[in-house]
């Protein structure tokens, strides 16, 4: 039993690392309507200007807020750039925009700092935590309460602000938002400076967990099933999807992956994905479609 | 109503006057030299045959649209490079042609979003609910409720936009631009696709909207009987240009007016 609770316990742990990836999606695909594909080499970009400027003796706390500085004039940057010339285009306009976007990060990346890769440590300790019997990393309960101060930040500043109802409503229909007022380039530019400090703070836990490289900014494709499983527009769907597939891989992995011969774990979260679609495809906690035809 | 019985809006002063417009995409002109004033206090109706133009000065009017030449003057202040931002900001509210609500949100929900302009408190107040935010989203949701009843909303006020039948969306637009307090109201067929019912109601919350919120109105409008009832003063356009401004009476008999929606005897 206290093995079936460790493996539930790192599991459930480790999706929360998902869901820190997966709510910077949900940021952007709120208030656009649009699936960032950009988000991957924002976590890269984040993780990697912060890392370069601490191997230079930079203060760790000034290295963050400059990094944080410097996503904030990539937010207003693509603002400017992307996102004004393509007002009111369709969604998939704006994804293909995104998916450039991301080779643009990535290589000014890679131009900046090199490609080599980076050690970072946060000095939290991964020694293992005896409570209650289980075993758990320290690690993962500090990214844990990291993520939760993180939703819950953001959820109130999207349920209690006029932000937040500006965001679903620019989501809804720009020219309408434009209409009432709300000042689309600023709300925009917010998003994606919110967007840019989660993707920082999951670049910063996922690159001590991995090294900070350019593999980083695959952590996206485990975001995609969380954000399937979960929905696209919720943030609490982002954690439950999180947990979800944190937990269910590793379950699956121990209990069902000796019958196949091990290795299940890398694809689980995609056949769950899949199972997901084709029963609730709106996600646990998306808004399903609404239309009066 | 003729127009001796009512005290004339044309003696108040101009709150929106255009000057010279012309505007034109690429080569096409879509309004050629076109000025008029619409006074305080009236409501106002574009007509014209399809492609007149009707819709293209609505977009200048609040700016969307910038034309090349020509200047629009609103509350004794000509602006040359206004944004639809600007124009909500100085008291143009509007609704388009096709709906353009927020679908996925709840009527209230949208009509607080026309109330976007009036909030006194901060994101960190709203946030924490400290300082002005609570007296604040009180003062607002009262007001979205005064306009949601003056509209009749208060049974959908909850649903989903995009679960309503079209007339009750026109409303709900109409209750949205209302809620921001504007001086100016622009409504781009406020009336098209309904039945006779419904555009008699749709016209009664109109003059609503004009005598009780104290809104100027301008409204683009096919049906000419409701446009005779409903308008004090009409303004006539045809392939970009002004063939017609005045009052229903006058409007009603002119004859470029009658050759246009007519055609002439050749």
């Amino acid at each position: 039993m206290s093995f079936f609770l460790e493996v539930l316990v790192g599991g459930l742990l480790a999706g929360v690392m998902y869901s820190l990836v997966a709510i910077g999606f949900v940021l952007i695909y709120k208030a656009s309507g649009v699936f960032n594909f950009a988000q991957g080499s924002l976590v890269l970009f984040g993780a990697l200007t912060f890392v370069s400027l601490v191997e230079r003796h930079v203060a760790p706390w000034l290295a963050f807020a400059a990094t944080l500085a410097v996503l904030v004039l990539i937010a207003i940057a693509i603002e400017r750039a992307v996102l004004r010339p393509l007002v009111n285009r369709t969604p998939i306009v704006l994804f293909m925009a995104t998916l450039g976007l991301s080779f643009i990060l990535e290589g000014a990346a890679q131009l900046f700092w090199g490609a080599q890769v980076h050690g970072l440590d946060l000095g939290i300790d991964d020694k293992p935590l005896q409570l209650g019997g289980v075993m758990i990393s320290q690690f993962d309960l500090f990214a844990a309460a990291t993520a939760g101060v993180l939703v819950i930040a953001l959820s109130l500043l999207t349920n209690r602000t006029r932000l937040g109802l500006s965001l679903r409503a620019v989501a809804d229909d720009p020219l309408a938002a434009l209409a009432v007022g709300i000042r689309l380039p600023r709300i925009w530019a917010i998003v994606w400076s919110l967007a840019g400090f989660v993707s920082l703070v999951a670049g910063l836990l996922w690159g001590a967990r991995l090294g900070v490289q350019f593999s980083l900014s695959l952590v996206v494709l485990k975001a995609l099933p969380v954000l399937i499983i979960g929905g696209f527009s919720s943030i609490g769907g982002a954690i439950a999807g999180g947990l979800l597939v944190g937990a269910s891989e590793k379950l699956a992995e121990v209990y069902l992956g000796s019958l196949v011969g091990g290795g299940i774990e890398n694809w689980f979260p995609y056949v769950l994905a899949i199972l997901f679609l084709l029963v609730r495809p709106a996600g646990l906690f998306g808004e399903p479609a609404v239309e009066r035809v | 109503m003729t127009s001796q019985e009512q005290p004339s809006p044309f003696d108040s002063p101009a709150l929106l006057s255009l000057d010279r417009i012309s505007l034109s995409f690429g080569g096409v002109k879509a309004i050629t030299d076109i000025s008029f004033d619409v006074h305080q206090g009236e409501i106002c109706a574009l007509i014209g045959p399809n492609g007149a133009g009707k819709s293209s000065l609505l977009n200048v009017i609040n700016g969307v649209y910038r034309p090349q030449q020509g200047t629009v003057r609103f509350d004794g202040t000509e602006s040359r490079r206004m944004s639809p931002h600007d124009a909500a900001h100085r008291g143009i509210a509007r609704t388009f042609q096709n709906i353009a609500l927020f679908r996925r949100m709840s009527v209230l929900d949208n009509v607080l979003t026309g109330r976007n302009l009036h909030r006194g408190s901060t994101w960190v107040e709203q946030t924490f609910r400290v300082g002005r935010a609570q007296r604040d989203e009180a003062r607002q949701r009262r007001y979205a409720e005064i306009v949601i009843e003056a509209l009749d909303l208060q049974r959908v006020r909850h649903s989903v936009v995009g679960t309503l039948s079209y007339g009750v969306q026109k409303r709900v637009e109409l209750a949205r631009a209302l809620a921001a307090e504007p001086r100016l109201l622009l409504l781009d067929e406020p009336m098209a696709g309904m039945n006779a019912d419904e555009k008699r109601a749709m016209a009664g919350f109109i003059v609503d909207a004009n005598e009780q919120f104290g809104v100027t109105v301008v409204l683009i409008e096919h049906d000419i009987g409701v446009v005779m009832d409903l308008s004090d003063h009409i303004v006539v356009l045809d392939y970009g240009k002004k063939i017609a401004d005045g009052i229903p009476a006058d409007v009603r008999v002119d004859p470029a007016v009658l050759a246009a929606y007519l055609g002439t005897r050749h």
